[in-house]
């Protein structure tokens, strides 16, 4: 319980480091925020930008600035677009969940089958299944996300026609709450898929590796010395182990799925956080971008808080060993 | 001094060529090498033999591979060659990414070494400032850079090298901090080798072989990220990639698949190869690894 308080002081210190970093490069940008906000409307007169800076703040030191921002940020109050007129805060609790919805619905299927695949080549070590997997991993690996997700709505939208090319919606969709569940479930499919197979391969070979270890360690031995069918060796005593080192990766990366998402979301018109980041980015939103910056790293660090916990589920030797390394 | 530094090149120097002995050996690192080979004469030596301007309207737009009267490949949907685009648009990635990955080994490696090497405070801080760039998505602060700077191939190789150097730094330290205290180091600082000597004559040659397979990986994941960076419309506009012949031609894509797919091939290809050559390396220095 005390190192995961420990954890959490320490995230939210990493958290202020994070939105200092953010909020100095967006200062040092070549630029003058008080042209964009008057572009928005229309205006472009000495006297108008002058009373922009003035509203803004934009003539405080940079001290100030940032200490006014983190102080906001700390009542939970990310500032106000540019360009939408509308608070920060909102524009990220509108567009989160679809993204939490895809990274979520990726990650999950590419542990799970990563796993799944990773156990079946670790009990054939030397099988055809083996082989084509440590090349599906390198293609995985090497595959740009983009490449992956055009290709995959080549062949199932345009050449078979069975899900839908892009949106998260049927904009013509009329239905009752289920079905409208179901259309976003078909919606998803590409999208998460594309994201998944980034990492799947990865995973299952990191599963087989620990597996085929595992598998020869004494206990497991003595497991099977004491006769006990190959399936419980292997399921209950043997899978723990493999899960390990992936839950390790999948924590650790989360923040590279995130930016898979930003490709695959842009690829499929997903109105996720990376839709919005990025037309933020073409806009020069700078709020929105300093707030997206932000979830997303807050985003990183619940997954890194919830590996940790999910560690200690999984392995009682960390659990009774208090802080892990 | 001198002689030490020289006898310890000797001890280097079988290991390396037992190594490439491996390396060769190893049927899918040697075609990792032949298509990184010619991915690379392509590039620098095929413009000399399809002297085609990738830029140039050449024929009818969305004409596919093997139509009559249209380049190999076909032409994209302004009329403008796709085989050209191909072999023209792949300087461009290879160069960002090489720079991209050399600012990568040079931050990810100094601050790796110096927080093994020195360890309590100056590890402490170095790590704790290597996490912050591990929070940040590394794709979403490349574009913000690339977006609030000019999208020069500068910049763009600045900015991704300074997101993804954190684990190149990790795999640094932990060499570091295997190899600090072993015999040979210990002996250079009875001598009173000075720390640079020791940190970056004696340590880092050791920690070479994980180093140079991490380092092929960083290769493959920078021109990933041109890519990425190119096919969000934030590559630079004036020089032609294979990432931003993907974003260019995504809005026509459904009826014209060629016309993205064979820059892809292109960034598949080349990133696989540098895969295949890191796990060759791998192998080669530590065959115990194999078929892992």
């Amino acid at each position: 319980m005390r190192a995961i308080a420990t954890r959490v002081a320490w995230s939210l210190g990493l958290l202020l480091a994070v939105i200092v970093l953010n909020f100095t490069l967006i200062q040092l940008a070549p630029g003058d925020a008080a042209v964009v906000l008057a572009g928005e409307s229309g205006a472009g007169d000495p006297e108008v930008l002058e009373q922009i800076r003035e509203e803004y703040g934009l003539n405080d030191p940079f001290i100030n600035q940032l200490g006014s921002y983190v102080g906001k940020v700390a009542t939970g109050d990310l500032g106000e677009s540019f360009f939408f007129n509308q608070p920060v805060t909102e524009l990220i609790s509108a567009r989160i969940w679809p993204t939490v919805l895809l990274v979520g619905t990726a990650l999950i299927f590419a542990i799970i089958v990563g796993i799944g695949v990773g156990v079946y080549t670790a009990r054939r070590p030397e099988s055809g299944s083996s082989h084509a997997l440590t090349v599906l991993a390198l293609v995985g690996f090497s595959m740009p996300v983009f490449f992956t997700g055009l290709q995959l709505v080549i062949l199932f939208s345009s050449v078979l026609g069975w899900t839908p090319v892009q949106g998260m919606r049927d904009v013509r969709f009329e239905g009752n709450w289920l079905q409208s569940q179901l259309d976003v479930a078909v919606h998803l499919i590409l999208p998460a898929f594309s994201l998944a197979l980034l990492y799947l391969a990865q995973y299952s070979r990191l599963s087989r590796a620990s597996m085929l270890e595992v598998l020869q360690s004494d206990f497991v031995r003595t497991a099977r010395a004491k006769g006990l069918s190959e399936q419980v060796v292997v399921y209950k005593h043997a899978l723990r182990n493999a899960v390990i080192p992936v839950v390790t990766v999948a924590g650790l990366q989360f923040g590279s799925l995130l930016s898979g998402a930003l490709v695959v979301e842009t690829v499929f018109n997903w109105p996720g956080l990376g839709r919005l980041a990025f037309d933020a980015v073409l806009r020069r939103d700078a709020p929105v971008l300093l707030g997206v910056l932000f979830m997303s790293a807050v985003l990183v660090l619940i997954v890194n808080l919830l590996t940790d916990v999910v560690y200690r589920l999984i392995d009682p030797r960390i659990r009774v060993g208090g802080s892990s390394a | 001094m001198t002689d030490l530094v020289i006898d310890s090149g000797e001890m280097n120097a079988a290991p390396t060529r037992e190594a490439w002995r491996m390396f060769v050996r190893n049927k899918a690192a040697v075609g990792g090498l032949i298509i990184l080979i010619g991915v690379i004469l392509m590039t620098y030596l095929g413009p000399l033999f399809y002297d085609q301007d990738p830029t140039r309207i050449v024929a009818r737009p969305i004409q596919g591979p093997g139509t009559e009267d249209a380049p190999l490949l076909g032409t994209d949907y302004l009329g403008r060659d796709v085989l050209a685009g191909v072999i023209n648009g792949g300087s461009t990635t290879l160069r960002v990414a090489a720079v991209a990955a050399l600012l990568i080994a040079f931050i990810g490696m100094t601050i790796g070494a110096l927080a093994g090497f020195y360890g309590g405070w100056v590890d402490n801080l170095l790590m704790r400032f290597t996490e912050i760039f591990q929070v940040l998505p590394a794709l979403l602060f490349s574009m913000v850079v690339v977006a609030l700077f000019d999208p020069t191939p500068t910049t763009i190789s600045i900015a991704i090298g300074i997101v993804l150097w954190p684990q190149l730094a990790r795999l640094t330290r932990a060499e570091f901090l295997r190899l600090k205290n072993l015999e040979f180091v210990k002996a250079e600082r009875a001598i009173g080798a000075t720390d640079r000597h020791i940190m970056f004559k004696v340590i880092l040659p050791n920690a070479f072989p994980p180093l140079i397979v991490a380092f092929t990986l960083v290769m493959g994941s920078a021109i990933l990220f041109e890519a990425y960076l190119a096919f969000l419309g934030l590559g630079d506009p004036n020089e032609l990639s294979w990432g931003l012949m993907i974003g260019l031609n995504r809005p026509t894509f459904l009826t014209s698949w060629w016309t993205i797919t064979f820059p892809g091939l292109a960034i598949f290809l080349t990133v696989l190869s540098l895969s295949l050559i890191g796990d060759g390396i791998q192998d080669a220095y530590n065959p115990k690894l194999r078929g892992r």
